[in-house]
């Protein structure tokens, strides 16, 4: 699989991640680097193989349905870069 | 519903995406409260802040009222569920991602029965329920050129359903929202309030011609709030395709608006990538393995659903079909109609309950639980004009004063001296009185004017203050005038 470069630009919009122009090569030949890596996988024969979904093997540990956390907003919103009324506030999200 | 176009005759083809608040405490993946209505950001968690280094772990409530719902959905239960990742960039969810179930949701395929108008049920198919968190809540309208933040509903358990394409008309897609409500509020896991937000439904609809099996491009609106807005989002957004196609045109994938104002659909700014979630397996939290033992534990907790106890309350309580789902639909009235009617006549409880009864809630601006007049005593009132205590109509002077006072009705009959006489005598007296005070009457009815007969007993009535067994009167009157 090769990646081009509209792909490059596509993957950093959806990121949201400034990629200058002039580097736009540079990320597309270490994507496909990462890729060719990743691609010798392809030579395993995985027939018969269940996908793996992850590599912890540890059961999934549930809690009980308790209120713990909470009353901090001020801790919440340390680091909001603009804060009002205990609201978080970000430039205009909707038109 | 057929819609009739200029050229062709049109079929809607309908599915929803449900989305239901859980009942619970804390959050699905962190224990910051639940609870509606808190200050902005004081219900926030780490976790639900998207601090780094913050691990989720889910709650056991949470999947406990989702296998609940998904039993009272007839679905089911998938032993084995994963959760994934789905990654978008919102301000209101400091993550960057929403945390799922894609592939491998936690119920699977089910049942709702719906009821229709004209008295015929329609088996609507569940594709699949999975559980995730909610995001937080963007406030628009403070300020023209900021959106305000509060994270406080970010992290609480949801639970999505979605339904096959089966609706094929807005009436069947508002009897099925119904529906769902009542089952998750009989099953305590949502609130169901579409109004508040704790219930929220997307609509998908689509358009082809009467007969075909095809499916046609389908749009979307996302989070119409109310049950009657869904009808008409459903009904314009087809009228809006058949247009289209009889046009000649082409109707595009897209997402768009409903305006409750004007009842349309509205094209929404085109998102670029907007479907473009990567999912991924969630790293965080393994694998959700359930037991057939456990499954069986949450079944054997299961109430009576609507459905059941509308059957029952048919077969076994002899109402009819539409008292009986009028009942059942609200869980709070079935349980107080149940008390009311044990022991007692349950068709005429039935009667009380959705006349006088709802009429004084109704009046009163009351909910069932703040009733002045107790299920017990709507019973036992039921009882005294069965057993001839008290005419209909005495009874309604006494339900009055019960939801003034909430007293029994015994009580109040015994003091008010509203006893109804059944002592023949008594009522003979004033049947010869009222006979020796109308002869002209008399003469008329023996003349012919049989129509008089209700008059007579009336007089009779009302002399005895409304007390005369109307049955003994009518009786005697026959006798008398013969």
């Amino acid at each position: 699989m090769a990646i081009d470069k509209q792909t490059v630009n596509r993957i950093a919009f959806l990121s949201r991640l400034k990629i200058d122009e002039d580097k736009t090569e540079d990320t597309q030949d270490e994507f496909n680097k990462i890729l060719n890596w990743v691609e010798q996988l392809a030579e395993v024969n995985t027939d018969n193989v269940e996908p793996l979904s992850s590599v912890n093997d540890n059961p999934l540990v549930c809690r009980e349905d308790k209120v713990v956390e909470g009353e901090q907003a001020d801790k919440i919103l340390a680091n909001a870069p603009v804060e009002e009324y205990g609201y978080f506030v970000v430039p205009k999200v909707v038109e | 519903m057929i819609i009739e176009g200029k050229t062709n005759k049109w079929e809607i083809v309908c599915g929803l995406e449900i989305h239901c608040q859980i009942i619970s405490k804390s959050k699905i993946f962190s224990t910051a409260s639940t609870k509606f209505g808190a200050d902005a950001n004081q219900n926030v968690s780490f976790v639900d802040a998207g601090m780094p280094g913050m691990l989720p772990t889910l709650n056991k409530y949470c999947v406990h009222q989702a296998v609940k719902t998904g039993l009272g959905l007839r679905a089911v239960i998938n032993k084995y569920s994963e959760f994934s990742r789905k990654n978008y960039f919102y301000a209101d969810m400091p993550t960057g991602y929403q945390i799922t179930q894609f592939q491998y949701p936690i119920v699977g395929e089910g049942i709702v029965t719906i009821d229709l108008d004209d008295g015929t049920t329609k088996d609507i198919r569940i594709e699949r329920m999975h559980i995730e968190q909610d995001a937080g809540k963007s406030i628009h309208d403070i300020d023209p050129h900021k959106t305000f933040i509060d994270l406080n509903r970010a992290g609480v358990g949801l639970m999505e359903i979605v339904t096959k394409p089966d609706f094929r008309s807005p009436e069947e897609a508002g009897a099925f929202l119904r529906k769902l409500r009542s089952i998750l509020r009989y099953l305590e896991t949502c609130d169901g309030n579409m109004d508040e937000g704790s219930m929220r439904c997307d609509v998908n609809v689509s358009v082809r011609p009467l007969g075909s099996d095809e499916f046609r491009t389908r749009c979307e609106m996302k989070n119409v709030n109310s049950v009657k807005f869904v009808m008409q989002a459903i009904e314009n957004e087809a009228r809006r395709h058949v247009e289209v196609y009889e046009n000649g045109g082409k109707v595009e994938q897209e997402t768009r608006q409903f305006d409750a104002v004007s009842g349309q659909t509205k094209a929404m700014r085109k998102k670029e990538f907007a479907h473009d979630y990567r999912y991924f397996p969630e790293p965080d939290l393994p694998p959700l393995i359930l037991t057939d033992e456990y499954i069986k534990q949450v079944a054997d907790e299961l109430p009576e659903l609507p459905d059941a106890k509308k059957a029952r309350f048919v077969n076994e309580l002899g109402l009819t079909k539409y008292d009986a789902a009028v009942i059942c639909e609200n869980k709070e009235v079935a349980y107080f109609f149940e008390k009311a009617a044990v022991g007692h006549d349950a068709k005429k409880v039935a009667n009380w309950l959705m006349g006088d009864f709802f009429a004084m809630l109704k009046c009163k601006n009351l909910t069932i639980d703040e009733s002045p007049v107790s299920a017990e005593n709507l019973g036992k009132l039921v009882d005294l004009i069965e057993k001839n205590v008290i005419s209909g109509k005495i009874a309604k002077d006494v339900f009055e004063i019960m939801s003034e006072t909430g007293e029994e009705p015994e009580k109040i009959v015994e003091e008010k001296g509203w006893k109804q006489v059944t002592d023949s005598s008594a009522i003979e007296a004033i049947v010869d009185k009222v006979i020796a005070n109308n002869a002209d009457k008399v003469a008329a009815y023996k003349g012919g004017k049989t129509g008089l007969m209700g008059w007579f007993v009336g007089q009779v009535i009302k002399e005895s203050q409304g007390k005369a067994n109307p049955k003994m009167v009518n009786d005697l009157v026959v006798k008398k005038l013969s």
